[in-house]
Parts: C-alpha cells; structure tokens; sequence
C-alpha cells in the first residue's frame, strides 16, 4: 500500500516526464485526430521556450488547415494571405532585425500560389525560418490535389489519380529552394514516430540557431500526414506516408551551413 | 519656411515619405512611377533615416510586405500604375479587414489592361468604390500639385494610423511627372521602437510575459463575429465621413456654373474658369480633396446656388455618380472626358461647358 502512486503525487514536480508548453495555448486543436500539424506546433514552441526566445517572436501563419495557428501559438502572429507568408517575413525581418521570425506553411500555399514570394524570399537570403507542412494534398478545401500531390495518387480534383501528363509533375520544390545561394539549411523530416519527432525538433532548434548569426533562409520540410484528404486512418496514412512519399521526398538534410549534402548521404539511415 | 526645391511630383513623394518618418518602402517597378524607388534608393534613407527599401518581386509581394511592416506597427508604404495597383487589391482588401495602416500611392495610366503610359483618372472607382473584396473603403486623396503630392504624404500617414485603415493616394502620370516648385516639411524622427508600442498596442511586437498575444488577421469563421468585425468597419467609416472631408472652392462666390474635378483635371478647370470669364461666363471649380469620404454634403449646399454642373475627369464618368448622389435629382449635371492617356485641353473643357450645360 505504502508505495502505490497517487494522482496527487504524479503531479508533484519530481515526478513530471512530460508537460505541454505554455507557448501552446490550453485549447483543442482545430486538426482531425492523427494530423501531424499539431505535433509540429509543438515541437515549434517548445523550441522557442527553451531557447527562451518567445517574447522576441514574431509568426505568420498560412491560409490552409493551419490557418488558426495563431489561435493556438502564444507568441504574437499575424495571419497572411494565402502564399504571402514570406511576403509578410521579409518586411518583418527587415523591420525588426533583433526579433525572430518564422513562416508555417502547407504545400499548397508555399509550392503553388505562393512559389514566387517563397523563391524570391529564399533567394534574397532573408534572415528567417520557414517551416513547410508537405501533405501532397489541399487539406483545408478539401483533399484537392496539391503541387506535392505524387504521381497517381487520388485526390478529388484527380479522381483517377494524378496523370502527369495533363497535371503535371509533383513539385520537390525543397530540393529546387536548396540550390539558391540564400538558403543556409535545407532539411526534411517527419513526425509520425518519436524519433523523427526528436529530429525535427533538433533541426527546429539548428534553424533558430542559425537565425541568431544571420545566416539566411533555415527551412524545414516536414512530410506529414493527411489522414483526412487521403481518406485513411491515421495509422494507415503513416504507412502510406512511409510507402509512398518518403521514396518521392527522401527525409534528411539537404543543405547544412551553407553547403549541399553530397546525394547518397541524403537518404535517411535507419 | 520649409527648404524649397524644384521636383517632379514621383520625387516629392519620395522625399516626403522619409520625412515623414517611414520605416519602409516596398515595391515593384512600373511607369510612370519608377522615379519613386529610384529617388529612394539614390537617397540612401537607411543613412539618412534607418528607413529600409526594397524591390519586390512583384506588386503581390510588394502588398504583402506592407501587411507584415503594418502588422507589426510599421509606418510602411508603396507606390505603383494602374496594372501593380490591380495585383495588390487582395492583399489591400487584407489590410483593411485587419484594420492595417499604410501609404499607398497609385499614379495612373491608361487603362484598361496594359492600357498606355500616359496619365489617366480611370481608377476612381477602384480607389474610391473598394477595388478588393468586401465591404470597406480607403481614405482616399487626390493630389492637384507636386506640392501636395508631398504634403499628403504625410497627411495619408496621419490619418492611415489615426484611423487604422488603408490611405491611397490618386494621382496620375502628369502628376507624377510633371516639376514644380515644393516647399518642403521638417523632417519628423522615425519613431522609437518603445514610442511605436506605445502608439500601436495593437501590433504584433513580439508577446512580453505581461500581455495577451497579439493576433493580426481579417479572417473571423463565425458568420456573428465577422458581421461584428464588419459594424466596427462602418462605424469607423461614418467617423472619418464626419471629420475628414476636404475639398476646396475656386471663384465659387458669384458663379452660376460650377467645374467639379479632381486633381489634374482640376488643374485644368482652372485654366477653363480663366477662358471661360473672359466670354463672360461665371463659372467656378469645386475640387474634392478627399475622393473618399466624398464632399456629399458641401457639393450639395454648393449645388443648390447653381444653374449647372459640368463633371470633368480623365475618364468615361466615374466621380460623376458621386456627384449626382451629391446633389438634388433636378440639378443638370454632365460629363466631360477624355480617356486612355489623353488629356482635355482647357478650350474643349469651356466648350462642353457651351454646350453640355449652357446651351444643352
Ligand atoms: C487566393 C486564395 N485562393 C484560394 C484559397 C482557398 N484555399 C484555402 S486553403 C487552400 C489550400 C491549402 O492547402 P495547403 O497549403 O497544402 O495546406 P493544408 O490545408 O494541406 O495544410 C486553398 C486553395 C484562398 N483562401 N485564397
Ligand atoms: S484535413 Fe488533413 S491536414 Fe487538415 S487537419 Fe485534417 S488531417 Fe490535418
Ligand atoms: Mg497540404
């Protein structure tokens, strides 16, 4: 009887292994269950509390399932317009050199509308991190077919699947971003398992890092899971995610300190 | 008294904008405006002021810059034509719904499509009607000289923050092109970054331990909340109609006809009222300033003394329906106008006032 453990005593300092962030706002999340968004959000501000740095933030949010992210983060965000996430950071940045600054971004908004403000942004070397939800699919409108939408795959503007000939190719809009001169860190990761979620949050961690020095754009892909639009279960989309995308988006770093990673240390080990 | 310089209108505003203590300029290439970046960044304003400058990648991105720097309390602004000024009107609709101040400056060509270089009034409607989607206004204002192509500068940064909303400045190529004398204002310090979080609580600065976050955004998904966000927009609007309308009278006293015309037009007028008095026709000019709160009532008062109105603008009628909202439904008003670059010369201008008005 002595050493059985009570709910009081497991919420006794000493005994805590795990707390949510007080940059995470108490409220439910907006995201279907199994959505990979939320652990990213997570992951995001617990970065920003160890490094002590929320008071120095300034987000933006996307148009897209996180559109309400600001509703969710505790630090001061401001909503963009569909794509013009890094419109809005640039003039930030520029604005407020001392403050930190980051864009949370899906495929839709960063690889269609809004490859111009992403391109040109990485580009001109602005000095902050951007942050790129990689679902292969239109989650807020409803499953359409995103720029990352692989080929053959089944959304509801390509029923039949994605026919590249009259759709196009997907776009590894990470790999083309990674080539230009501004991008310091270019890496993708995931977050369906713990240790991929420890590894994003270390390259969360590296790209504010890096943004203290200046160094230019840090961005961070992160391949996710669409259970909704994909129309599976949350565990049968982390299985198709793992079939399916990463052999399309192989997961590691791309680009490290200024430097691309030779090919065939891209590949994650495993 | 101010420093004098001869300038052309597109160097006014530049000039004016670091003295007014802006923080930013975003834009995008397009005549017959160029000459602002150009004169900006000759000027080096981020020696002379901290001010920073860049060309965007396009006028969406230009727009969108402006919404990040406003966000955040920025005294930002931009400056394009016709085409940029169309590009931008999503991300203008943006600032307005989240109640967003900036400068923005439109010297119109030509339209419709590419249209031409040369100045034109064609964007009233734009400007003055919304342009973007939704219901909102600008305060919009129309310059008549390089003089007040500077002095509004300043005017649409005070009244862009006094009422957390878009100013526009409508001007056009002549304008922008054309040297004339300025006299220009002292330079006012950028402000401090403790003197803009005090000026701006609700900027997003980045959230100290005391306060609630900050959130900018014109997006409210519950139908009861954004018809809230709308009522404040209105309510907002109705203020600036009650104290913000400017206009301005010329040889009014004894007139029995009146010119109503905005900005080169009304240049014009005037030369018109001269050529028109010699044949003995009393005619006057009234000018709105202010394109948006428009001078309803004044222009109504005036209206009521007078035989005829002759509207003039460098376009197919648009202020025109201001005009006749203005006044009495028996009131003769027409139109005069010349379209797609051309401008009116005086003579043709008393001619239609012949024809249109006195004789019609
Ligand atoms: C100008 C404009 N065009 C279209 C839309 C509609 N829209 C909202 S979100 C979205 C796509 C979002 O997809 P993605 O960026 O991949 O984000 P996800 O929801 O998958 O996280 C679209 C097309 C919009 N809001 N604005
Ligand atoms: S629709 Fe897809 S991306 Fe959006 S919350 Fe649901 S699972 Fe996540
Ligand atoms: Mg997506």
């Amino acid at each position: 009887m002595e050493d059985q453990v009570t709910k009081i005593d497991i919420r006794k300092d000493e005994n805590i292994v795990y707390k949510r962030t007080d940059l995470l706002v108490d409220r439910p999340l907006s995201y279907c269950p199994g959505c990979g968004h939320g652990v990213v959000h997570r992951m995001l501000m617990e970065t920003l509390e160890e490094m002590d740095i929320q008071d120095k933030t300034i987000g933006v949010s996307p148009v897209g399932c996180s559109v309400l992210a600001y509703d969710f983060m505790n630090i001061d965000m401001l909503g963009a317009a569909h794509g013009r996430a890094p419109a809005l950071a640039t003039a930030i940045k520029r604005l407020w050199p001392e403050r930190f600054v980051f864009t949370y971004q899906g495929d839709g908004d960063l690889a269609a509308i809004g490859t111009a403000e992403t391109i040109h942004a990485c580009n001109r070397g602005e000095n902050f991190v951007i942050i790129f939800i990689n679902n292969g699919i239109y989650g807020m409108t409803g499953g359409q077919m995103a720029p990352t939408t692989l080929p053959g795959m089944r959304s509801s503007t390509s029923p039949y699947g994605r026919d590249v000939a009259t759709m196009g190719h997907p776009l590894k809009i990470t790999e083309l971003i990674a080539q230009l001169p501004g991008t310091y860190y270019v890496t993708r990761q995931a977050v369906h398992t713990p240790n991929h979620v420890r590894r994003t949050k270390k390259a969360l961690r590296k790209a504010f890092e890096n943004q203290k020095r200046n160094t230019g754009i840090s961005f961070i892909e992160v391949v996710s899971n669409c259970n909704s639009g994909w129309k599976m279960t949350p565990v049968q989309s982390n299985k198709w995610m793992e079939d399916n995308m990463f052999p399309f988006y192989p997961l590691g770093d791309i680009k490290v300190d200024g430097q691309l990673v030779p090919k065939k240390e891209t590949a994650e080990k495993e | 008294m101010g420093e004098l310089r001869l300038m052309k209108g597109n160097e006014a505003v530049a000039e004016a904008a670091i003295r007014a203590g802006c923080d930013g300029y975003f834009g995008y290439p397009i005549t017959p405006q160029s000459e602002i970046m150009e004169y900006l960044m000759a000027e080096k304003p981020h020696e002379r002021t901290g001010m920073v400058v860049l060309q965007a990648e396009s006028e969406t991105a230009s727009i969108n810059m402006l919404y990040g720097g406003a966000g955040t309390g920025k005294m930002v602004m931009t400056s394009s034509s016709s085409p940029g000024i169309s590009l931008m009107q999503e991300g203008i609709s943006y600032m307005a719904g989240a109640e967003l101040p900036c400068l923005l400056v439109n010297i119109v060509r030509g339209g419709p499509g590419l249209g031409t270089i040369q100045p034109s009034q064609a964007d009233y409607f734009q400007a003055v009607k919304g342009g973007g989607h939704g219901d909102y206004k600008m305060i919009v204002l129309a310059p008549a000289s390089v003089q007040e192509m500077c002095d509004f500068v300043k005017l649409g940064f005070e009244l862009s923050f006094k009422y957390r909303t878009p100013a526009f400045i409508l001007s056009d190529g002549a304008i922008g092109q054309m040297m004339e004398k300025v006299e220009l204002f002292d330079p006012i310090p950028r402000r401090t970054e403790a003197e803009l979080i005090k000026q701006c609580p609700w900027a997003a600065t980045g959230k100290p331990k005391n306060r609630e976050h900050i959130i900018i955004t014109s997006l409210d998904l519950d139908p009861a909340g954004q018809e809230r966000v709308n009522l404040k927009l209105q309510a907002k609007y109705k203020i600036m109609e009650e104290n913000e309308v400017r206009y301005e009278t010329i040889q009014c006293d004894d007139a029995e006809y009146i010119f109503v015309a905005f900005g080169l037009s009304a240049r014009i007028c005037q030369k018109s009222i001269d050529l028109a008095r010699k044949k003995g026709i009393k005619v006057g000019l009234f000018r709105p300033i202010t394109l948006s709160p428009f001078p309803t009532k004044p222009l109504g008062e005036m209206s009521k003394r007078v035989k005829g109105i002759l509207v003039v603008e460098m376009n197919a009628g648009q202020m025109i329906e201001d005009v006749r909202l203005s006044v009495h439904s028996d009131q003769k008003v027409e139109h005069y106008g010349r379209f797609g670059g051309i401008i009116p010369s005086p003579d043709e201008v008393v001619a239609a006032l012949e024809q249109k008005i006195i004789g019609g």
